[in-house]
Formats: C-alpha cells, structure tokens, sequence
C-alpha cells in the first residue's frame, strides 16, 4: 500500500481499471465494431454523401478516441483529489 | 520568382528556424539531453510528439495509400491514431511516474533483471534503426525532386541538420525543434487541402467537403455526393468500390491491432511522456499529441479521395467506353508532363490510339474485362506512383508556387523530425542502458553526456548510409517496426504495470516469443535478408492474417506466455510490488524517496 493513500489506495486503482475498461470498450466498438465488424451493415445508412461505416472507419473513430482521452484526463484528475493521490 | 528559387527560399527559412532553435535550448545535464529535464509544458509536447510521430510516410504516401485503397486504407487511419488512446491509459502516466529517461531502463528495473533490460535494448535498436532509415531515405527523395540536388547531397544536408539540434541539444533541442517543424507540416499539409476541397466542393473544410456535393463547373458529377461520383466512376473502371472491400475482415482487424498497439509500443513515441513535469501532464499530452495529429489524419482520407476523383476525371474525361472518352495523350496537363520527367508517372499506348486507358486490367467485376476488350483497350495504360498523391497536389489544383515550396519543407520538416526522435532512442539506449546500466555503471555524468552525444552522431552516419543505400527491407519497414513493437515491448510493459505478480522470468520468456514468432513470420512471407520462403499470398496466410497484421498474433502469444511461465516460477520481490504500487498512483510516496 502506497503510505499516504491506505486502503484508499485500492479503491483509487479500482475506479481507474472501471474507468479504463469503459472507455476501452467504447474505443474497441468505434473502430473495430463499427469501422470493421459491422461496417458492412452500417453502410446500409447514409448521412449527406457518407456512408456511416465507411465514415467511422476513416472519420468517426478518430473523433470518438480524442474524446475518450479528454474525458479519462478529466476523470482522472478528479479521481487523484478524491482520493488524496494528486500531485501537489 | 520562380520555384526553385523559391522553394530553397523557404526550405533554408525553415532550417534557420531549426538551428536557432538547437543553439537556444543546448542541453547540458543527461536530465536535459534525456528527457528535456522535464520541464516540457503538454500542449508542446504534444506537438513535439505528433512531429515525432508523423513521419515521411504519413506526410508524403498516406493519403496516395488511402487513395488506392479506399475503405482498405481505413487500417491505417484508425491504426495510427488508436494507440493513443492506449497510451493515455495504460502506459504514459505510469512511466512518468516510474520518472527515469528510457524504455529499458523501466523495464530493467521493474523485471529486476540486466538480461531483460538488453532483450529490450535489442528490441528498441532494431525497431528504431529500421525505422529511421526509411526518414533519411524521404529527406533524400524531397531534396533531389524539388531542390533539384542528387540524392546524397540531399542526405548530407539532411543529416548535417538533425545533427545541429540532436547533437548539441538532445532531447530539449528536438522537443522544441519538433513544435516548430509540426507547424511547418501541418499549415504545409492542409493548406493545397483546403483550397482542393473549395475548388471541388465549395466547402473549405476537408472533412466536412469529403461527405459533400460536388459543385465545380467543370466537373461531369455537378450535383453529385462526391463519395457517390467516386464510387460510380472507379467502378465503371472496373475498380472495387470506394467505400467498400479490400482487405478480408480479419486481416484489417488484425493490421489496425497491430498498428494501434505498435503505436503504444514505439519507444521514441513513449519516451515523449517522460518529459513532462507531473503524471497528469502525461495523460493530458497524449490528448494533445492525438488532437495535432488528428488534423492530419482526418484530412489524409479527405484528400485521398478527391486526388483520387480529380486523376481519374482528368484521365476519363468523357463517357466510359466511348471512343472520345479518354483523355488525348498530347493534351495532358503540365503537372503530368512534370512528373513523368521522375519517373514516377508513365503512360505506355498499348492500343496505339494516342489516348490514356486508366482502368483496372485485372479487375474481377463480371464481364468488365471482355467489355474492355471491345472497347479496344488492351490493359491499362497509365502507371501512378501513390505518393505523387500529396507532392502533385498542388499543382494538380493550380496553386501557387509558394504553397509549392510549402509541401517540400513539410515533407522535410516531417522526415527530420521523426528521424530525431528515433536517433535519440537509440543514443540513450546505448549511452544509458548500455554504457551506464550494464558494461562501465561507474560512468560520470559527464562522460555519458559525451557517449550520448558520440553515439547520435554514429546513429546519423549508420541511418545516413542506409538511407542511401537501403537495404531491400526499407519499404517493408512499417511492418516490422509496428509489428516489433507490438509484439515484443507492449506487453512487458502494460503486465509491468497493471499486473503486479508478473516476474523477470516471464518477461523475457514473453518478449522473446513475441519478437522471433513475428519478426519470423514476416522474414517467411516478405524475406527481408533472404528470398521470400512461401508466396505472400492470402491463400497461404496464417488465418488470413497479412505480415503486416501478424504484430498482432505476436502480441497476444508475449502475454500468453509472459502469464503462463509467471504462473509457474517464483512470485517478483517484495520490493518490486511496491514499485508497481507506487507509479500506479501520481502522489509521491516515501517508500519511493
């Protein structure tokens, strides 16, 4: 255990490996379940000239993994006060 | 003033730019020629990293890639951008903790274990030098075409550069050297982007011009979604879909798993985040590092497709199959009669009818190729080479030479600064882990300043000659770096950290297996030293898997038996869970003093 956090230690770590699987499984339905696995069938649907698989295979991904960063440094950030772990 | 002139204008403007840069911010303790003393605020470093990693390749052949490829090229648009995510997550801010200067010093340490610190130092020179010839090889190649100069003379200049600001400043000098040259490159990239989009599409913004409507007065597809004119022509041509196929399902899985974790794996990438001043600077820069690199990356597929609909409208300039529908070879325009001075462009009149066939000979369209046939085509006439893609683009939309002169100092600017961040690598690698960790530990700090600075400059004149006299691998490069990366370090480091009873046994075991089934695999079917030993052909693919995907397979066989032989030897020391402890939380804590 980590001397100035505690048991807190714990808790902090696992709300991180919450937070990282959330945001992995987003990043991995992105742009291997909707640019690849089912890009086929999304490309059923058409927004102005894109189709949508095809889109977030070269488009869309992109923008969804910049957002999971933004928000993971956020949380995280929170996450370090919350529990005392933040760097002073 | 004419291009030339002009473009050496610019071009020698921006390396004054680079050297004031390296005698302002010298560096002068292994802390500074490291690791930028850590002091580098993220939003610089961030730049500094989507410098680092944006390299010839991106610069110059990504979009002609994604271009020919189509949906196919979605591997790399995803692929190169992922691993960031995973970088964010599971590695920077763990190894800003960790707060040492290399890739196997952590692992060394955290492995408590000298052998694994050299299987990675091995790892990290090979990864790195495969790497960085193919930067000296773009420098060369953007010298001599739009400078006019031979190749080596393009490569001493090069050269001569990056060892200015690597030299003398180390990882301070090429952080700051990097922002400047990201600037460069990316006004560079998405300025001939902007004005292509309007011409075409009215809309300036790339990204929002690729899903719109085609409204230029001379184009036969006025009115058209330029992704659906782009789709009817080149299948008209006997093309795949734009928007569709290629690669098989599981191929484009495992390439872009292999890029992305490649990407985290890359030790110049990582070593980045050891530069920053706190572990939330880490996570923060790696947010920035995507957002600058972004820009890029969702413009790439932007142009690719209009360089794409705009060549193939220049070639096909009236109805497929009409005996008047080609364009006449002698009414080419200038920007072809140009390039086809390289060499990188070609026409050959196979049917002798003075006009350019552009088409796919090979294509597997039912019925295409018998209809050509009666068309009178006799195979496709026109040889493109992919990265004229970026470099003509200007002069394919008419642009003025200053902008001209722009591309060629992005596509230098993006070559120096990859090949910096690379050599650094592997200076610190041979200083560091080396000379200092392994064969003299009594070493002052002084003296592995000096070997630092010895062992740049040796790494420029070694990547110097590759880049001149490449070995047959170098454009087989990405394949092995990522998929070296992936397989052989990735691993070791993520189970380091999130994984606190992972032992030096497992560790090497892991690396070891991940690096010879890889870097074997890719040897069987591409044969970098020898002749290829099977045909590199899907039919005879290991589950369908490309060797350019195969990093991916590597990687999870490292994690296989990195956790099996953990399993089954001794737990690591006390002392090293409490390491694993400790970087896992940002605060410092006293058992870490």
């Amino acid at each position: 255990m980590s001397n100035n956090s505690g048991s807190n230690g714990d808790a902090y770590w696992r709300a991180n490996i919450t937070l990282i699987t959330v945001s992995l499984i987003i990043w991995f339905v992105v742009s291997y379940g909707f640019g690849i696995l089912l890009h086929d069938d999304l490309n059923a649907i058409e927004f102005g000239g894109f189709r949508l698989g095809f889109w977030f295979a070269q488009q869309g991904a992109i923008y969804v993994f910049l957002i999971l960063i933004a928000v993971y440094a956020i949380r995280m950030n929170a996450l370090d006060r919350k529990h005392g772990v933040d760097e002073q | 003033m004419d291009l030339q002139t002009l473009t050496y204008i610019v071009v020698g403007l921006s390396f004054a730019l680079y050297i004031g840069i390296a005698i302002w911010s010298k560096a002068s303790s292994t802390g500074e020629f490291y690791v930028a003393g850590k002091g580098v605020h993220p939003v610089a470093n961030g730049m500094a990293t989507a410098a680092d990693w944006m390299s010839a390749a991106s610069f110059i052949s990504m979009a002609g890639l994604i271009a020919f490829l189509g949906y196919g090229g979605s591997v790399y648009l995803m692929g190169w951008t992922g691993g960031y995510v995973l970088l964010a997550m599971l590695l920077a801010p763990y190894l800003r903790k960790y707060g040492k200067f290399t890739v196997p010093e952590f692992i060394g340490d955290r492995y408590y274990s000298k052998t694994a610190r050299l299987v990675a130092v091995v790892c990290l020179i090979f990864i790195s030098f495969t790497y960085v010839a193919g930067q000296m090889r773009g420098v060369g190649i953007v010298f001599s075409r739009f400078l006019e100069v031979d190749l080596i003379t393009g490569l001493v200049v090069g050269m001569g550069i990056v060892f200015v600001y690597a030299v003398l400043g180390g990882m301070k000098g090429i952080t700051y050297t990097q922002v400047a040259q990201y600037v460069v490159l990316i006004i560079a990239y998405t300025v001939p982007a902007v004005f292509i989009a309007f011409n075409l599409t009215g809309n300036p913004i790339p990204q929002i011009a690729f899903g719109s409507v085609i409204t230029a007065a001379d184009s036969p597809h006025q009115g058209e979604y330029l992704l659906h004119a782009l789709n009817d022509i080149v299948t008209d041509l006997g093309f795949i879909e734009y928007t569709d196929g290629g690669k098989s399902i599981i191929d484009m899985f495992a390439i872009t798993l292999a890029l992305m974790v490649g990407t985290a794996g890359l030790p110049h990438v990582i070593v980045r985040f050891f530069t920053v001043p706190r572990v939330r600077d880490a996570r923060s820069s790696a947010g920035f590092a995507l957002l600058f690199i972004a820009l890029l990356y969702t413009v790439a597929p932007s142009v690719g497709a209009m360089a794409r609909y705009n060549l193939t409208t220049t070639v096909q300039t009236g109805e497929v199959g009409s005996p008047d529908g080609n364009l006449a070879y002698e009414n080419r325009p200038a920007w072809m009669e140009r390039w086809e001075a390289t060499g990188l462009l070609s026409f050959e009149d196979k049917n002798n009818d003075g006009r350019i066939q552009y088409y796919n000979d090979k294509s597997t369209k039912p019925g295409f190729l018998p209809q050509a046939e009666e068309w009178g085509w006799e195979g496709n006439e026109l040889q493109v080479d992919r990265d004229i893609m970026v470099l003509a683009n200007p002069e394919i939309a008419r642009l003025p030479n200053w902008v001209i002169a722009l591309v060629a100092a992005g596509g230098i600017a993006a070559a120096l600064s990859t090949a910096a961040g690379l050599l650094l690598v592997i200076s610190s690698g041979i200083s560091h882990d080396l000379l200092k960790g392994t064969i003299t530990p009594g070493i002052s700090e002084k003296s592995e300043l000096l070997a630092g600075r010895i062992a740049i400059a040796v790494a420029i004149l070694v990547a110097g000659y590759l880049g001149y006299n490449p070995p047959g691998f170098v454009a087989q490069v990405v394949a092995f770096a990522f998929g070296l990366a992936a397989s052989s370090l990735f691993p070791v480091i993520l189970m380091g950290i999130f994984w606190k009873k992972m032992n030096r046994e497992g560790a090497i075991a892991g690396m070891l297996t991940g690096l010879v089934f890889t870097m074997g695999y890719i040897i069987l079917y591409k044969g970098v030293f020898i002749e290829p030993v099977i045909a590199n052909t899907p039919d005879n693919w290991l589950f369908g898997i490309s060797p350019e995907g195969i990093g991916a397979v590597g990687m999870v066989l490292n994690f296989l038996v990195a956790f099996l032989v953990s399993k089954m030897t001794a737990a690591p020391p006390d002392h090293i869970q409490h390491l694993v402890e400790d970087i896992r939380t940002p605060r410092a804590t006293a058992a870490a003093e």
